[in-house]
């Protein structure tokens, strides 16, 4: 892994060697080509104080607080080591008479207007202007004159307010705006001491992560509302944790006082989330300690739900169930859900479905995602693999409003790396301006669109090929797909020009053959969930088959959607991505595995509710999940539950679905228990549990070890770690990465499953963290103090002498490490993982002759079945069904936004408001035809029902669609975008109707 | 010793209509462009150099270097720096309203010779009639043949834009004009980049020349560098024009030669300032623009010497030099000053942003009478914890040259007049204001 030098100086520079020798303080230091003094300092041992540097973002040497004494030609000055870049022979003094001159100069300017109001400022204890007035400042303050004065604070957005009168103008939250988030919404007003942060008029700085300006404030001007005056630093108890709140896995410190949630702080892993959240997860834990929770096992008599306790409600839950499967069969026990769960807990529980009651029909999606076996066959990229791709197709859904931070991630790549992106969208995205193309294709005709793009890349159809080729022909045409001339799925043909230029250009760059698409991320996700994910999965068939060398970062936007399915939670699957037929032998006969696995593959969540709706369903689970909320068609959900005969919701909230429930059993959530969650990657890393989860609510392991309990069952567990080493022991994608092994330090960024397969007698086997290397521990010490000593600690306890497969940990990152990217592309579940052991009777020539190792022999030492191959992707597309759409219809896209009327969302008191009201958008050439007038209050109606919202004129918005928010406030008639939306069509086809 | 040589860039401020093109063709305008074509652009250069230029805004760096230092990469552009906004300086305000099109021709043999094909003349937003004027002699220009495609049928072409200011005297710093040229808010560019040579203008090689530096070029052209060598003395040649005011009884601008004029001509000489008023004593004065450190009567047989005035820990600077007579009160002009640079300054960095209110905060307080006589030492403090050492050249914990000019006036005055800061402290107030108010 090499990544070029920079031109000038930067704060964090990866993948380079430190070649170049400077001396700090008369010591020789080893400094990377290109890094500053200050971060050089930093490596070497030696803080330089600072207030307006960032490792993450442009110096600006505004606060001079870094000055140190360097030498040149005329002797020794006072540079800022945030902007100075390290050079050959450098000397750099910082603690002589000059320099100590200057912090204190600097520190006393820096106080002669901040106030002094640090006893009920909510930085106070953890501020780095107190902090380093201390370390570094004067004792007084000669200072006798007024300070400035402003009125204190004023909200600049719902969630941030500024003190203006506390900011010492070093430019982190304007920096942030603008170079990160890419949305200037703050920046600096007036002169000279009367500067100030301030927003645009009418323009409140209403972004979706405006949060993080809160935490990189050196001092108290940014407080975040919902934590202001909720806590002091030192009552602050703090863990080590990922986010949940949707699949990227940011890395997250969890703080908690008096036993409460009160804060989330980002963490800076470089592989993931660099340091930054998005609002709704850094905010969203005032659900966790909100009066909404549910704290004792409820069950409905006389039509209200009622506590009883544990023991009774386990009780009904396992005569339930046995009922069903005795009266019905297995398959009429279904689950919901899952993707709220920690690993331990998915996996649990898919031994209670699959083993203990033996249904298939589970599944942790909402038939909002993708089919599971594609999304775990498809070659997995990680997000450093796909912000330093040589081009990245995005072919979902708005990543800002579902996957905020992966957005953050490529916005970052377009711009600071240049990467080209390809966007295929239903509509254009947030990602669109950062795009050199964005190809619309008709809601329903991916797999078209993909095709259309796919064989233009290849030459098939001439575009690109020059003026002469058939690229200019029209293949914008409205009408059916595949009819006169169009097989585009609808995409302009300049755009698909433009986007087959930019990737041949990328893709041919280097080394590789661009034909097989080497260097390519494909960002795979739902552009729409009105559309069937079959569209979209024929798609990314299309493009995996056409770019074998491609690899694809799927974007399931559900918390742990990704380690639910890795455990199985998916009809047709068994835990560690292996389908149900590949791993029977191996989960039902082998010695310490289930012992039985269902016969046949169950039903998805469409499946699982039309059954119902059919009467086919005496036991539905709801794990976690309210598909009355979340599932795109409303009337199926509705149906589906009124059909089964017994509701049984797992969840931590009264949702509307656990609402109509006949059972509700109250689990433990986030910040309330610990496990490891695996993100969109497949990075698993650990979370934490800091809080008591309320009343009896239990981690829903517990919950499913107790009800195979009360159905005479033993799931074998009594505490996480004994879920992992069965995890570990049996699931093929997870061997090797054992709990102590994910409790070390060097996992603290967590690892990339599958760990990739290197002959033990050569190199040991390989681990890898997603850039190749070890992470470096990147943490801004200013903004969050607090953290870095916790990690320390943690580090101390583990000793860093971890085993793995006999190896010390550390050893075989660094052997490794180097040839870690040749193996990146063994690293993927794609290869298929060789036969591990014959039976029995081999063993003894097995363990001479072939290069297995003494650890993986004595695991399987008892005699038993193959391991089997996970799922690798096999190219088969099937014929996409053309949707029929009549010359009246409009196509309906639904797409979802940040927040929304999602549980969890409306129980956070400062997110709630937030969610807009939904309203739908054409493009105003469509609403001339019909003579609509933006505002006016129109009604969509579909074959389903209708719905009655004021419309919006959008020009990006394509003709023939109109768009509208899902999950969005009902309208009069108490129906939304999923009352509109019949999940068995291709595409949801709409009549615009004026009243 | 006062020596009479012919203005260079005042030669047309006799006439009413200066400004016009008329005139201005018909006192030799556009022959300096015309001969530059002819020469050729090494030639401009080299002459240019011959001449030893130095730059008229303030920092005095050779303008023939200066272009010299361009990174190779095209495009080059060239920007005019017209943003005079210091307290008495106003030499190029009369360049930019009575002479634009000497100003425009300079630009064009400028921007000829570092081949450039756009120009900017940033003007200071406040100079409406001048902004006018600028804006009347550019289309002029175009129509004359001097600006635009094939400039006199020589195959060089130009485009010039007048950029008015927003009202920042920060702007006059080369890097913050350049970062307000560009749409952006004045703040002066971190280093490095050193210079706009090598990163200018929307991140291309840029050279930022003055306009008094400019309005020297076609003459330079035209009598040859020797020429314009011969004047003066050592590297300060030439003519220079210099803004007199405060207590002289003839304020105003004079164009004088080099090195060949002292401050004691130019403040006393009749042609010149013509003495003090009411023969009050001289008790100061500023050699070169506020951000200068102050002068004595000793030193008024100083030659207006860049070198000169260099080695005595002052500067020529902007070339204003105010006259402050025994009436003045030190601390009070002191405090004027620093509230100038107080509101001006960009509030970038630290030192300056609290230092400059601070220091005019306690200056306000002895003028007021409520000094204390620690005051002295920490106004010292305070600047030297902007310029470290207190020295000339200055040198600076802040990113741009504005906050080192903060400490000039106080630094000087009390070494100077330390008896008077005493005195305010201990009468609480200012002596001059209570005999006033006693009489």
């Amino acid at each position: 892994m090499t990544a070029t030098a920079p031109a000038h100086g930067e704060g964090v520079v990866l993948g380079v060697e430190a070649s170049v020798k400077i001396t700090i303080d008369g010591r020789e230091v080893a400094a990377k080509p290109g890094e500053f003094v200050i971060a050089a300092a930093e490596r070497a041992g030696v803080f330089i104080p600072r207030f307006c540097y960032h490792p993450r973002m442009r110096s600006v040497g505004m606060c001079r607080m870094c000055l140190v004494e360097i030498g040149g030609p005329r002797g020794p000055s006072l540079q800022p080591a945030c902007f100075i870049t390290v050079a050959e022979g450098q000397e750099v003094a910082t603690t002589t008479p000059a320099v100590r001159k200057a912090q204190d100069g600097v520190l006393e300017f820096l106080l002669v207007n901040h106030p002094l109001d640090c006893p009920v400022c909510d930085k106070g204890g953890e501020c780095p202007l107190q902090d380093q007035t201390l370390a570094y400042g004067p004792g007084e303050s000669r200072f006798v004159e007024e300070k400035r004065h402003f009125e204190k604070p004023i909200p600049i957005s719902e969630l941030v307010l500024l003190d203006r009168e506390r900011c010492i103008q070093c430019a982190r939250c304007t920096r942030f705006a603008d170079e990160i988030a890419g949305e200037a919404l703050i920046d600096f007003f007036g002169r000279g001491d009367r500067v100030e942060v301030g927003i645009f008029e009418r323009q409140p700085f209403s972004s979706y992560f405006s949060g993080n300006t809160v935490q990189i404030c050196p001092v108290g001007a940014l407080t975040a509302v919902p934590y202001r005056f909720k806590s002091r630093p030192w009552d602050l108890e703090q863990a080590e944790s990922t986010c949940t709140t949707c699949s990227v896995g940011c890395r997250v410190a969890v703080q908690s006082s008096e036993g409460r949630i009160v804060r989330y702080l980002g963490i800076d892993v470089d592989a993931v989330n660099q340091g930054w959240l998005c609002d709704k997860g850094r905010f969203g834990y005032e659900w966790l300690s909100g009066d909404d929770r549910l704290s004792a096992p409820l069950q409905r008599r006389d039509g209200e739900l009622a506590p009883i306790g544990w023991a009774k409600a386990l009780t009904v839950v396992a005569d339930e169930i046995r009922d069903a499967v005795t009266m019905h069969g297995a398959e009429s026990v279904a689950v919901i859900g899952g993707a709220r769960l920690a690993n331990e807990d998915a996996y649990a529980w898919a031994k209670l479905a699959k083993s203990v009651i033996g249904t298939d029909s589970v599944d942790a999606q909402l038939g909002d995602g993708l089919p599971a076996e594609l999304v775990l066959g498809l070659p997995r990229a990680t997000i450093h693999e796909a912000s330093h791709a040589k081009a990245i197709v995005v072919l979902g859904a708005d990543l800002k409003e579902e996957l905020p931070v992966l957005f953050l991630r490529l916005r970052l790549a377009s711009i600071s790396a240049n990467v080209p992106i390809v966007e295929l969208s239903t509509i254009p995205t947030a990602l669109a301006k950062h795009a050199v193309a964005s190809l619309s294709f008709r809601p329903g005709e991916a797999a078209f669109a993909a095709r259309a793009l796919v064989d233009a890349f290849s030459g098939a159809d001439g575009v690109g090929e020059g003026e002469s080729g058939r690229g200019r022909r029209k293949v914008a045409s409205r009408g059916t797909a595949g009819s006169d001339g169009d097989a585009g799925g609808g995409l302009d043909p300049e755009e698909l020009t433009r986007a087959v230029g930019a990737l041949r250009d990328a893709l041919s760059a280097g080394e590789g053959s661009a034909g097989a698409g080497e260097g390519l991320v494909i960002v795979l996700g739902r552009p729409s969930v009105a559309d069937s994910a079959d569209g979209i999965a024929d798609a990314a068939r299309q493009l995996a088959a056409a770019l074998p060398g491609a690899k694809f970062l799927p974007t399931l936007r559900r918390g742990n959607v990704n380690g639910a399915l890795d455990m199985g939670l998916a009809p047709g699957l068994l835990p560690g991505r292996v389908s149900l037929d590949e791993g029977r032998a191996w989960y039902s006969d082998h010695p310490g595995g289930w012992g039985r696995v269902p016969a046949e593959r169950g039903r998805d969540t469409a499946e699982i509710l039309a059954a119902a709706d059919r009467g086919e369903i005496e036991v539905l689970v709801l794990l976690g999940a309210d598909p009355l909320t979340d599932f795109p068609d409303r009337d199926l959900a509705r149906r589906g539950l009124a059909g089964a005969r017994t509701v049984i919701a797992v969840d931590a909230l009264m949702s509307e679905a656990a609402g109509v429930a006949d059972i509700v059993l109250p689990a433990a959530s986030f910040g309330e228990r610990s496990g490891s969650t695996t993100n969109c990657e497949g990075r698993i890393t650990r979370v934490a549990q800091k809080v008591a989860a309320p009343g009896v609510a239990w981690p829903d392991w517990v919950i499913a070890s107790e009800i195979a309990s009360n159905m005479g069952a033993d799931l074998g567990f009594v505490d996480l770690d004994s879920i992992w080493e069965e995890i570990e022991r049996l699931a093929p994608s997870h061997r090797g990465l054992t709990s102590t092994a994910l409790a070390s330090p060097d996992a603290r960024d967590g690892v990339v499953i599958p760990l990739p397969e290197v002959p033990v007698a050569a190199e040991g086997i390989a681990f890898r963290t997603a850039t190749g290397q070890m992470a470096i521990p990147l943490i801004d010490p200013v903004a969050i103090p607090g953290i870095e000593s916790v990690w320390k600690q943690g580090s101390a306890a583990q000793s860093g002498s971890v085993m793995y497969h006999g190896h010390k940990w550390r050893e075989v990152v660094e052997a490794t490490a180097a040839a870690a990217e040749e193996d990146a592309a063994t690293a993927v579940a794609a290869e298929p993982e060789p036969p591990r052991r014959g039976k029995g009777a081999k063993r003894a020539t097995a363990a001479k002759g072939d290069d297995e190792s003494a650890e993986v022999a004595e695991t399987e030492a008892a005699a038993g079945p193959q391991r089997p191959r996970t799922i690798a992707f096999e190219p088969a597309p099937v014929a996409p069904a053309v949707p029929q759409v009549d010359a009246y219809a409009l196509r309906l896209v639904a797409r979802r936004s940040l927040y929304d009327l999602g549980t969890q969302v409306q129980a956070c008191q400062n997110l709630a408001p937030l969610a807009p009201v939904a309203t739908a958008k054409a493009n105003p050439l469509e609403l001339d035809k019909l003579g609509v007038a933006p505002g006016d209050a129109v009604r969509l109606r579909s074959t389903r029902s209708s719905v009655v919202v004021s419309i919006e004129r959008d020009f990006s918005v394509p003709l023939g669609v109109v768009a509208l928010g899902f999950n969005l406030g009902p309208d009069h008639d108490g129906n939304s975008a999923a009352d509109l939306i019949d999940c068995t069509a291709t595409a949801v086809n709409v009549r615009m109707e004026t009243i | 010793m006062i020596t009479k040589v012919p203005p260079i860039v005042t030669a047309r401020m006799g006439h009413e209509d200066s400004h016009t093109i008329g005139r201005y063709l018909a006192t030799g305008g556009y022959e300096g462009l015309r001969a530059a074509l002819r020469m050729g652009a090494e030639a401009v250069r080299a002459e240019v150099d011959k001449a030893s230029l130095l730059g008229r805004g303030g920092a005095g760096f050779p303008a023939g270097r200066k272009w010299g230092m361009l990174r190779k990469a095209e495009p080059v552009y060239l920007v005019v720096n017209g943003d005079e906004s210091e307290p008495a300086t106003f030499k190029d305000h009369l360049l930019i309203e009575r002479d634009p099109h000497q100003i425009i021709e300079g630009a064009i043999i400028c921007a000829f010779a570092i081949g450039a094909a756009q120009a900017f003349v940033y003007c200071r937003g406040e100079f409406a009639l001048g902004i006018e004027r600028l804006e009347e002699a550019r289309d002029d220009a175009y129509d004359h043949g001097a600006l635009g495609h094939d400039i006199f049928g020589s195959g060089f072409s130009l485009d010039l834009v007048v950029h008015p200011g927003a009202g920042a005297y920060i702007c006059g710093d080369e890097t913050a004009l350049l970062e307000s040229l560009e749409g952006k808010r004045g703040f002066p560019r971190i280093k490095p980049p050193y210079y706009p040579a090598a990163i200018g203008l929307y991140g291309q090689p840029t050279v930022v020349n003055n306009v008094e530096t400019m309005s020297n070029l076609p003459w330079i052209v035209l009598n040859g560098g020797e020429a314009f060598a011969a004047l003066g003395e050592g590297t300060s040649t030439g003519t220079r024009l210099f803004a007199l005011s405060g207590h002289v009884n003839r304020p105003g601008w004079y164009e004088v030669e080099m090195s060949k004029t002292t401050f004691r001509d130019l403040i006393y000489a009749p042609e010149y300032g013509g003495g003090i008023p009411h023969d009050h004593e001289l008790k100061a004065f500023v050699p070169g623009g506020v951000s200068a450190p102050w002068f004595g009567p000793q030193h008024l047989d100083v030659a207006l010497n860049q070198d000169e005035v260099g080695k005595l820990a002052s500067m020529l600077g902007s070339g204003s030099i105010v006259v402050m007579d025994e009436t003045t009160c030190v601390v009070r002009a002191a405090w004027r000053i620093t509230r100038f640079f107080h509101r001006e300054s960009c509030g970038q960095c630290t030192p300056c942003r609290e230092g400059s209110g601070w220091l005019e905060g306690i200056l306000r307080r002895i003028e007021e009478g409520a000094g204390r006589e620690a005051d002295l030492e920490l106004l010292l403090d305070v600047c030297d914890n902007i310029a470290p050492g207190l020295g000339w050249p200055p040198k600076q914990t802040t990113i741009c040259p504005l906050g080192p000019s903060i400490p000039s006036p106080i630094a000087s005055g009390i070494n100077m007049f330390r008896d008077e800061y005493l005195l305010h402290v201990k009468e609480g107030g200012c002596p001059l204001r209570l005999a006033e108010g006693a009489a």
